[in-house]
């Protein structure tokens, strides 16, 4: 069933056109790799479907479990199973970590009329999940993002993602930064939440990152268009050639 | 709409509706008539049944006053005060004294509970507490005085404070009862001259807390005073007075609120507090006087001066403060540090939305050896509103040693508001250190975006965010107080109703 549908979605930024009419289709259970050189629209879509403001969206639409995703707020999306790994984590000082997922999951909890977490049923599923990604307990008393090394910010993002259980990732440029043992670490957290029931959205600049989440799609985006869609093998074909055959398109 | 432009258009529509704390009490009050005279004062000294002197005292304040003018130095604008206009005592009948809580008007004790204040919690109080035994130990006691208008209607736990050696009770009956104490300390920190607010304060308080802890005793519970004005056209001008004497210990809360008015009023406080050698007071503030409805018509002017001298060797004083309230806020809770090694500390929460202005900060007075002080401010700027750090930190001649740490930060909320830092630093000795820094930020549309994702409201998310950035300051408050004041922070800030 599909999970996502873009369809000839056209996006404005600051009067500019970003996206010209992209479509895309995710089912659930599949992960679609995007590609494309920097400046392509490719975190443009993440926050269009995200919802980030001050994008204007002149055209098109975007379905998610088959409604209307443009007309729910951002939190409302969160709630119904979209998640965004950002590629580059902000800081919240003075907001433990720990806190924070409580207060996020817990308000995603509600919004979905289920009833909130235990303190021992919390932190039992916190500690389960940070252990598998290597994230020290400690790690969770600081404040969210606050002195993370780049490796520890994207386990954080994560291990969100573990918790909240979304049905929906969007991960955009998950491999920015990390050196391989982090990119690894960060790699099985994700495989792990491989499930017939969530789809993944892997975006990335490089083709290194799919040697280790290996796609069952791949899509180059070139100028805020897909030109090219196909196989894991795509991927393979473009660390060869390069991206300036799309760039002339 | 962008994150904080949304923000931005929740925050304008707040404060009337939002403001929780303003509903009336209808019970009868006994006032003296409007405006200002030496009659007016021998009114109220006589309604106290106060001795010669402290009529004295308030006829010599007042005599002080009328020669004074209203300072006019601190960044906030506001029409001139007619004070003629302004009633000066307002006493809620019975007026007889009060004894126990069955004596209180039922109305102002539903008041009380309205507030959610520990008043409620009637088989804690005085007379009808729980046998040993009875008691959860979870629960820490909290004595408290209530005072209504002007004049104090309950004082909780006296029996219990009374064992340990320690006197809270109202200052009218600490007059009555303790005048060789009152008459050492009162105005012995704030000169009856001090300044215009003050020294009016001086000819007409009616009414506030007096607390003394004997040497060496560690008062055995918090204390705390809650205010709240509910008449009309009425001033409120308490003055509290606190005592630690050598190598004592008390931890003291006040907390505020007043009715929705469309009308101003002031209310123009005074509280000296006095360590001696080893002592230390820690005196924490929750200010929520009505801030004015969401064109900036009513609200509080909250002209208050508060000042601790560190009078012995080692002694410490410590301020907290979280300012939510008030249509103006002029207020510098501040030390002299006079006996060696003493320290003093200011930390703060101002909290500005809407209309709000607030000129808050500090002094700190170096006056002993080796004195030392930290200052932690937190100002956050919503709306339209205007919000001022002004600090002083100044080391004497012969005040070798001292050292300051400042910090100051602001943070903004939409970009119709405005954050300033006025610092002033003199040290007239070349050992002293001063440390000052100080930041100014947005509040980020990223930030607010990455909690959004993840599932909060947009309202939820300034709150975490902003919680996050005060809380330094919340952690120095009682536990008791800082769960409070954490949703005081959220309410005043959100456009969610609560
Ligand atoms: N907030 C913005 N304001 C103006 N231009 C933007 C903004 N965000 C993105 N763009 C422009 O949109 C294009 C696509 O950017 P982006 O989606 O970040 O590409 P990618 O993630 O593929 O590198 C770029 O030309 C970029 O400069
Ligand atoms: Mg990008």
């Amino acid at each position: 069933m599909a999970l996502l549908e873009v369809k000839d979605l056209k996006v404005r930024v600051e009067e500019r056109e970003i996206l010209h009419g992209l479509t895309l289709t995710v089912n659930e259970g599949e992960v679609h790799a995007i590609m494309g050189p920097n400046g392509s629209g490719k975190s443009t879509l993440s926050h269009v479907i995200a919802g980030k403001p001050g994008y204007e969206v002149t055209d098109g639409q975007i379905l998610f479990k088959g409604e209307d995703l443009l007309e729910m707020d951002p939190d409302e999306r969160a709630a119904k199973g979209v998640f965004l790994a950002f590629q580059y984590p902000v800081e919240i000082p003075g907001v433990a970590t720990m806190t924070f997922l409580r207060t996020a999951l817990n308000a995603q909890r509600k919004a979905r009329g289920e009833s909130e977490y235990s303190t021992p049923d919390f932190l039992k599923k916190v500690r389960e999940v940070s252990k598998s990604l290597n994230i020290p307990q400690d790690m969770l008393k600081r404040g969210v993002n606050v002195g993370f090394s780049g490796g520890e910010k994207k386990r954080n993002e994560v291990l969100q993602m573990a918790l909240f259980e979304p049905s929906l990732c969007i991960l955009d440029e998950m491999d920015s930064g990390l050196d391989i043992d982090a990119l690894r670490i960060a790699a099985d957290g994700v495989n792990a939440l491989r499930s017939p029931g969530r789809a993944m959205v892997v975006i990335t600049h490089y083709q290194r990152l799919l040697n280790y989440i290996v796609p069952d799609f791949v899509h180059v985006m070139s100028r805020g268009r897909v030109v090219k869609s196909g196989a894991k093998d795509l991927a393979l074909e473009l660390e060869a050639s390069g991206y300036t055959q799309f760039e002339d398109a | 709409m962008p994150a904080v432009q949304e923000t931005v258009e929740r925050v304008k529509r707040i404060d009337v509706d939002q403001y929780r704390y303003g509903f009336e009490t209808l019970i009868d009050s006994e006032k003296a008539p409007k405006g200002l005279s030496e009659e007016i004062v021998k009114f109220i000294s006589q309604k106290k049944n106060e001795p010669a002197w402290m009529l004295q005292w308030r006829l010599e304040a007042y005599r002080r006053w009328l020669t004074m003018r209203e300072p006019t130095w601190a960044r906030v604008e506001y029409p001139k005060i007619d004070f003629q206009d302004i009633y000066y005592y307002a006493a809620p009948k019975p007026k007889k004294a009060v004894s126990s809580l069955d004596e209180i008007d039922p109305e102002i004790l539903k008041t009380y509970e309205k507030l959610g204040i520990p008043l409620r919690e009637v088989a804690m109080l005085e007379g009808v507490e729980p046998k040993v035994g009875e008691e959860d130990p979870a629960r820490r006691k909290i004595a408290v005085d209530a005072v209504f208008d002007s004049v104090s209607v309950a004082t909780t736990f006296k029996a219990e404070l009374k064992k340990a050696g320690v006197i809270f009770m109202p200052i009218s009956e600490a007059i009555r009862e303790h005048p060789e104490l009152v008459q050492k300390y009162l105005g012995s920190v704030v000169p009856t001259s001090d300044n215009f607010y003050a020294t009016l304060n001086s000819a007409v308080f009616s009414d506030g807390s007096f607390v003394y802890v004997p040497p060496g005793v560690r008062c055995p519970m918090e204390l705390s005073t809650y205010f709240r004005i509910n008449e009309r056209n009425t001033g409120q001008f308490e003055r509290t007075l606190i005592i630690a004497d050598k190598g004592s210990y008390v931890s003291y809360l006040e907390g505020c609120t007043a009715p929705q008015r469309d009308e101003n009023q002031l209310h123009a406080a005074v509280v000296e507090l006095v360590t001696l050698d080893d002592a230390e007071i820690k005196y924490s503030t929750v200010q929520n006087w009505y801030p004015g409805n969401s064109e900036g018509k009513g609200g509080i002017y909250n002209f208050v001066t508060k000042r601790g001298d560190c009078r012995g060797n080692n002694s410490k004083i410590s301020w907290t403060q979280v300012e939510t309230g008030s249509a103006i806020t002029w207020k510098y809770p501040s030390c002299i540090l006079r006996g060696d090694n003493s320290r003093g500390e200011f930390y703060s929460i101002a909290i500005s939305n809407g209309f709000q202005q607030v000129d808050s900060g500090t002094k700190m007075i170096h006056l002993g050896k080796n004195t030392s002080s930290r200052i932690i401010s937190k100002g956050i700027a919503a709306g339209k509103s205007q919000n001022t750090y002004r600090g002083l930190v100044t080391a004497h001649r012969k005040a070798t040693g001292a050292r300051n740490f400042t910090a100051c930060d602001s943070l903004l909320i939409g970009d119709k508001c405005g954050a300033h830092t006025v610092p002033y630093i003199e040290a007239k000795n070349s050992s002293a250190t001063f440390e000052h820094e100080a930041t100014t930020s947005k509040i980020s549309e990223d930030v607010l975006f990455y909690c959004i994702q993840r599932g909060l409201s947009q309202e939820e998310a300034v709150g975490l965010v902003v919680n996050g950035f005060v809380k330094d300051v919340l952690q120095q408050l009682p536990m008791e107080f800082a769960v409070e004041a954490q949703k005081l922070i959220s309410i005043s800030l959100e456009g969610s109703v609560g």
